[in-house]
């Protein structure tokens, strides 16, 4: 280590220690800068991944009002995939290749996502105990070292409050409806709960990520008080909605002014973050079939900002048209015989920025 | 700094207003004036505002079929935006509808808490869906997809600019609200047509082909129905024929300035006399249907 990287390391540290936000123009540890684009990205990843679960009920949603709920959520999490690539870019990363990395298998994804959606009810349970579990490993986020990350996470934060909140009136609501409804109800609770619980990561003995992250000011929180949080605020809501949690070990504990609880199946965790879950290859294969088949899509953009085809046929063309058209629009009318003569082409990008259908014609 | 755990808080509280949705269903058109305009006709009022709440209710459910699977997170998120634009215009099509001609909405079981806009939506047969064919077929892919917005949401917008100035004032209101948003609709569409007709010979390649898949059914827009005449002779609605010339213009300047021509190709054709405004559609809209309606339909009584 060079004298002025000791300097720049010291810097680095006080803003830590002062609890000021590191921003992407400071120096940084590479080892800092590694670690959040791995957080970030498969935070990023976890929303778009997400989507799936939840959009697999859109089409089958029961009423108009849910549908709407629904699609509005899908989309915030297509958002939250934005803000969130968008912080790891400010690291360096590019988007193009962090989904690469995703649908090869290179970086990671909540693995809740990689248990299937089976009834209506679960929308409602995924918003109030998935979203509710993810708040919670959120919040303390909001104040992360990352001045991008801390951002992008306060907006998202506020989000997803609101997901979790649609998530427990559509319970309630279900509640309020037939047996039937309020049998769905629990069978979804009974299914998500242990692995809503395994989303806050392995027991604090078992992260060996931890310790370097928090003294980083990048996690604010152990795993274990996470959880045990999580566990306290959700047992008054489910006896609001009159839904049993699934753990014959669950009681308060009247010393530790906290509830006892079972752990989840760590064996299960594992197999599902080593791949083998119920859904796992179904999610990277919808994820890199969207992605496959969107390539053309994207190409075009790309080439119709550079000028597209006119730009790629006047790089071949050498006379200059008697008209005094540019060679670009010529270009277009040669490749098309039915080209009309009122064209004026346009340049590439100044077309892609009018704001209306009438704007781009003469 | 804001103290983001108060999320939790608010779960369990007392208080309506902090819900965002309200804490259950609320009638769309709640404090509405639904008094029918003098000399209008109720059956065919409500018949006339099924037929453009189904076109937009079926063409929602089609665009919503993209969540997770746009060509990038930036498309995905249009393509909801336009599915959530016209799922409410939707709803409150449909609950005009109801609140024109109670008689057009199906009948569910004794207490039954299923209000009248989605016993409309998830409790009829397809033989009652007045949508046009248009807006039921299968996405195909993105080309096809922008094709399909351009022409729907060209089509739709000359209609709403004249509902505006229905009689009916809750047909104008909503018609007023609907302008908006298809406006930024058919920009949206216009915009990638022009990309794909000019960005790679495979997207262009592609943009033909969705033409030719599209434009077929492209007729069947302005073929008017006994009831849309009907109502555009009472004032209250508009006759599709009447804004073919405004959209044969528009659509052209976006042909033109992409170096494309509009295909020659024959209309699909009716069946039995009959199109989607007669309810009689194409083969995929039965199987749009089940997968719409089957939780509703297992639960006649549900509250959701």
């Amino acid at each position: 280590m060079t004298v002025s990287e000791a300097d720049q390391l010291v810097d680095f540290e006080a803003t830590i220690a002062r609890h000021d936000r590191i921003e992407p123009r400071d120096w940084m540890p590479e080892k800092y800068r590694a670690t959040l684009v791995r957080q970030v990205a498969q935070h990023a990843h976890s929303e778009i991944i997400g989507m799936q679960p939840e959009g697999n009920w859109i089409t089958r949603a029961p009423s108009l009002r849910r549908k709407a709920i629904l699609l509005a959520k899908v989309q915030d999490e297509a958002g939250h995939g934005l803000y969130l690539y968008s912080a790891c870019e400010t690291l360096g990363a590019s988007r193009q290749d962090l989904t690469l990395k995703l649908i090869e298998g290179r970086q990671k994804y909540s693995s809740i996502f990689n248990y299937p959606t089976l009834s209506y009810a679960d929308v409602g349970t995924i918003g109030w105990l998935v979203d509710g579990a993810a708040i919670a490993n959120q919040v303390p986020l909001c104040r992360t070292s990352y001045g991008p990350y801390g951002r992008a996470m306060i907006r998202i934060c506020k989000e997803e409050s609101f997901h979790q909140r649609q998530g427990f009136e559509l319970l309630s609501t279900m509640m309020r409806g037939t047996d039937a409804q309020r049998a769905m109800v629990q069978e979804s609770v009974d299914r998500f709960w242990w692995p809503a619980l395994m989303m806050f990561g392995p027991p604090d003995v078992d992260s060996p990520n931890t310790e370097q992250s928090m003294a980083w000011g990048i996690k604010r929180d152990t795993n274990d008080e996470l959880r045990q949080k999580f566990v306290d605020m959700t047992v008054p809501q489910a006896r609001a909605l009159g839904v049993t949690l699934p753990d014959p070990d669950l009681v308060w504990d009247e010393e530790r002014q906290a509830h006892d609880f079972a752990q989840p199946d760590w064996d299960e965790f594992a197999t599902v973050v080593k791949g083998s879950g119920p859904c796992n290859a179904q999610r990277i294969a919808h994820r890199r079939r969207a992605h496959e088949d969107g390539a053309w899509v994207r190409e075009a953009a790309t080439a119709f900002a550079h000028g597209g085809l006119e730009a790629r046929s006047a790089r071949t063309s050498t006379s200059v048209d008697e008209s005094g058209a540019p060679a670009a629009q010529r270009g277009l009318e040669a490749r098309s015989a039915r080209t009309s003569t009122s064209v004026v082409a346009r340049g590439g990008l100044e077309a892609q920025t009018s704001t209306s259908v009438e704007a781009s014609t003469p | 700094m804001t103290d983001h755990h108060n999320a939790y808080d608010g779960l369990l509280g007392g208080d309506a207003s902090q819900w965002a949705f309200g804490t259950d269903f609320e009638d769309p058109l709640a404090g509405v004036d639904t008094t029918l305009p003098e000399g209008a006709d109720a059956a065919a009022l409500a018949a006339y505002c099924l037929m453009l709440g189904d076109d937009a209710l079926i063409y929602s459910h089609r665009l919503s079929e993209w969540a997770s699977n746009a060509p990038d997170l930036e498309e995905d998120i249009a393509l909801a935006n336009v599915a959530l634009d016209l799922l409410g215009q939707a709803r409150l099509l449909l609950a005009r509808a109801a609140a024109a001609d109670p008689d057009a909405v199906p009948a569910l079981p004794p207490g039954s808490p299923v209000p009248p806009e989605d016993a409309l939506a998830f409790f009829r047969d397809e033989h009652a869906f007045r949508n046009v064919r248009l807006v039921e077929a299968e996405n195909g892919d993105f080309a096809v997809t922008v094709v399909r917005l351009l022409v729907f949401s060209t089509y739709r917008l000359a209609l709403v600019q004249r509902l505006a100035t229905s009689r009916d004032p809750v047909l104008s209101a909503i018609a007023a609200k609907a302008v908006k948003e298809l406006t930024y609709h058919r920009d949206y569409a216009g915009r990638w047509f022009l990309t794909l007709a000019r960005g790679t010979e495979e997207s262009r390649r592609r943009l033909v082909r969705g033409l030719d898949l599209v434009w077929p059914l492209h007729d069947e827009l302005f073929v008017a129905h006994d009831v849309e005449r009907l109502v555009a002779e009472q004032g209250v609605g508009v006759d599709p024929a009447s804004v073919a010339d405004e959209v044969d213009v528009l659509l052209e300047q976006v042909f033109s300035v992409s170096g494309l021509e509009r295909p020659r190709l024959p209309r699909t054709g009716s069946v039995a006399g009959g199109t989607g405004r007669h309810g009689r559609h194409s083969e995929g809209m039965g199987r749009l249907l089940a997968e719409m309606q089957v939780v509703a339909r297992a639960h006649p009584t549900g509250r959701w």
